[in-house]
């Protein structure tokens, strides 16, 4: 058999805003086809390393890898093309573009392919995440559960091999949640390579098989999700901050 | 899923018969039309062109330049060199206007695109200023006082002869035919070429950039590719429209030529009452500009300040220009550029142009 391969692998990646040290020696490696959670507290860094993953923002020191190619310097529009899809946490529409349109961008320069062949996935996205009855109104007339769908979808459209996928599921009723629930898992099923950064711990848990704990910048743990959560450590500093 | 996209809409295929219409009547004008209204038209067209090209700039590419009069100048003055200094025929030497705005256009981009915001707009104008004050040192040019086209040179430009024939005109009206019909040409032209970019891959990316740069980056648009692409061109095409500006003129001067109220302020003025962000708003921001100007520009800076006045109200009350209130009336888009998605046959609304009553 051959050894899983490896998607991303973060070696002692740093990052600072000024005094402030956002992203902490960080390591960490997620094989092919994993859904892996990240938590933490408000303002752990958890934004900021999705930045780091996908070029938004470069690392101070350390190194990232993607399948396999040093992406350290590499820009964000380049990433994306190599196959590094992200949502935005606030969302970021193209608010003179309807929603179709927001996705036909993402997938024609996503996927560096013509307009007409990706309309019937983009189609299809938009079916997937409940956005079809919007298709041809303008984003920025959108609410902001629909930008948050919008977010997820535009993401699905430039064909990601690792989707990063930031705080989605907040907002949404249970019957939404659990729709979303079924389109992620949906996308892991296909074999796509999943970070989910959420708050709403019954969702990410009955997705991912592995969980990322981050504070202050630092890997406080990494493991099988029950082992993180039963750890007191977690307990202290993520759940102590719920209550 | 049957899925099908298209962009055009009941009030496009008219207005795409009614366009090719209005050019056929162009091109035939000057058999019947008086020489002022040639002349007329020719400040019309030349202007919507600027305009476009200001349009697409900063519109739709998010880069408010203040310098373009530093292409018309630059552009103007290359005509003129090409023909006093080396004996081209005029109209030929107007493709020179464009190559010079366009190798202009790269050391002004290199700077400017270093730049943000109000910083950008500064910048544009600070290297027009610049330019006019070098090209004022060109002393064969007439240096800082200006100078005429030579009239051995504006007796036999090329054409003119067979149109003074053709229409049974003078030489003198003969010349504003020609600079007539290449002004048609270059606004046929320029509006196709935009209208093409808008419609293709590449004016997503535009329009996405200009709502977000950093999530059009993140999609995969390549930002800056695009920015000089869509600079460069407009700068060629704006030296062009001022190498034939001032190929009608006959006469150049460095204040006239790098004036910013006329090449820049005027444009802006004109692109931000018809509507800025769509085709359609240079071609009513111009005749209204046209319309004010014939009947009040002899109150002099009363006319100015009137002028001021009118941008303000628009952008007041009508942010989007009066194309952009009518369009969000009516839905009705001439040069649509939206895809809208038909699924099944079914799904959809009227195209959807509500942005501004949304916050
Ligand atoms: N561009 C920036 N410049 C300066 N400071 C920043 C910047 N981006 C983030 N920060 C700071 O870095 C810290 C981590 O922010 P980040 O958004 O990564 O946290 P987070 O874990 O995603 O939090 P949340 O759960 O609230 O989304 C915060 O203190 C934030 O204020
Ligand atoms: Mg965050």
């Amino acid at each position: 058999m051959t050894p899983p391969v490896t998607v991303l692998d973060l070696a002692n990646v740093s990052k600072s805003f000024g005094a402030l040290k956002v992203t902490d020696d960080v390591s960490f490696s997620v094989p092919k086809g994993q859904a892996l959670g990240i938590i933490g507290p408000n303002g752990a860094g958890k934004s900021t390393l999705f930045n780091l993953i996908t070029g938004n923002i470069l690392a101070d020191t350390g190194r990232v890898t993607f399948l396999d190619q040093d992406v350290t310097r590499t820009p964000a529009m380049t990433r994306v093309r190599m196959g590094v899809g992200r949502s935005f946490q606030i969302p970021q529409p193209f608010e003179g573009l309807t929603v179709f349109e927001n996705l036909l961008t993402a997938a024609a320069f996503g996927q560096a392919k013509r307009e007409a062949e990706v309309e019937a996935e983009c189609a299809q996205i938009l079916a997937d995440t409940e956005l079809l009855r919007r298709a041809n109104d303008l984003a920025g007339s959108l609410s902001l559960l629909d930008r948050k769908r919008l977010e997820m979808a535009r993401a699905m459209a430039t064909g990601p091999e690792l989707l990063l996928l930031d705080e989605i599921a907040g907002g949404l009723t249970e019957g939404e949640c659990q729709a979303l629930v079924a389109t992620i898992q949906a996308l892991h099923a296909k074999g796509t390579t999943i970070i989910w950064i959420e708050h709403v711990l019954h969702a990410l848990t009955s997705v991912v098989e592995r969980l990322l704990v981050l504070d202050f910048g630092k890997v406080i743990g990494i493991g099988a999700p029950d082992q993180i959560m039963a750890s007191r450590e977690v307990r202290e500093i993520y759940l102590g901050l719920e209550v | 899923m049957q899925v099908t996209v298209t962009t055009r809409t009941r009030a496009s295929t008219v207005a795409g018969f009614v366009a090719l219409g209005l050019i056929a009547l162009g091109l035939i004008l000057p058999a019947f039309a008086s020489r002022s209204l040639i002349q007329d038209l020719f400040f019309i067209l030349t202007m919507l062109t600027l305009a476009q090209l200001w349009n697409l700039i900063a519109g739709y590419g998010g880069m408010v330049s203040v310098g373009q009069q530093a292409f018309v100048g630059i552009g103007a003055y290359a005509m003129f060199a090409g023909v006093i200094l080396w004996g081209w025929d005029p109209v030929p030497a107007i493709l020179l206007g464009g190559v010079a705005a366009f190798l202009l256009a790269i050391p002004m981009a290199f700077f400017a695109f270093r730049l943000q915001g109000a910083y950008f707009a500064i910048g544009t104008w600070v290297i027009a200023e610049v330019t006019r004050l070098v090209i004022a040192q060109w002393k064969t040019l007439g240096g800082g006082t200006g100078t005429s086209l030579p009239r051995e040179a504006t007796s036999d430009i090329i054409g003119v002869a067979t149109i003074a024939e053709l229409f049974g005109l003078r030489d003198a009206a003969a010349r504003d035919v020609l600079a007539y019909w290449l002004a048609l040409a270059l606004a046929v032209g320029t509006m196709a070429a935009i209208y093409a970019l808008l419609r293709s891959r590449n004016g997503l990316a535009l329009t996405a950039l200009r709502d977000n740069d950093n999530a059009a980056r993140s999609v995969g648009v390549d930002a800056g590719r695009l920015k000089w692409l869509v600079f460069l061109a407009a700068a060629a095409m704006t030296g062009l429209v001022g190498a034939l500006i001032y190929m009608q003129t006959a006469r150049i001067s460095p204040d006239a030529a790098f004036s910013v109220t006329s090449w820049t302020a005027y444009v802006i003025f004109i692109v931000v009452i018809g509507g800025i962000g769509r085709l359609e708003g240079p071609i009513v921001g111009v005749l209204v500009f046209w319309g004010l100007q014939t009947a009040f520009s002899d109150y002099g800076s009363w006319y100015l300040l009137a002028l001021g006045l009118i941008a303000i109200a628009v952008m007041l009350f009508a942010p989007r220009g009066l194309w952009g209130l009518f369009a969000s009336r009516t839905g009705i888009a001439l040069f649509p550029v939206q895809r809208r998605l038909v699924t099944s046959g079914l799904v959809t609304g009227q195209p959807n142009t509500q942005r501004e009553e949304v916050t």
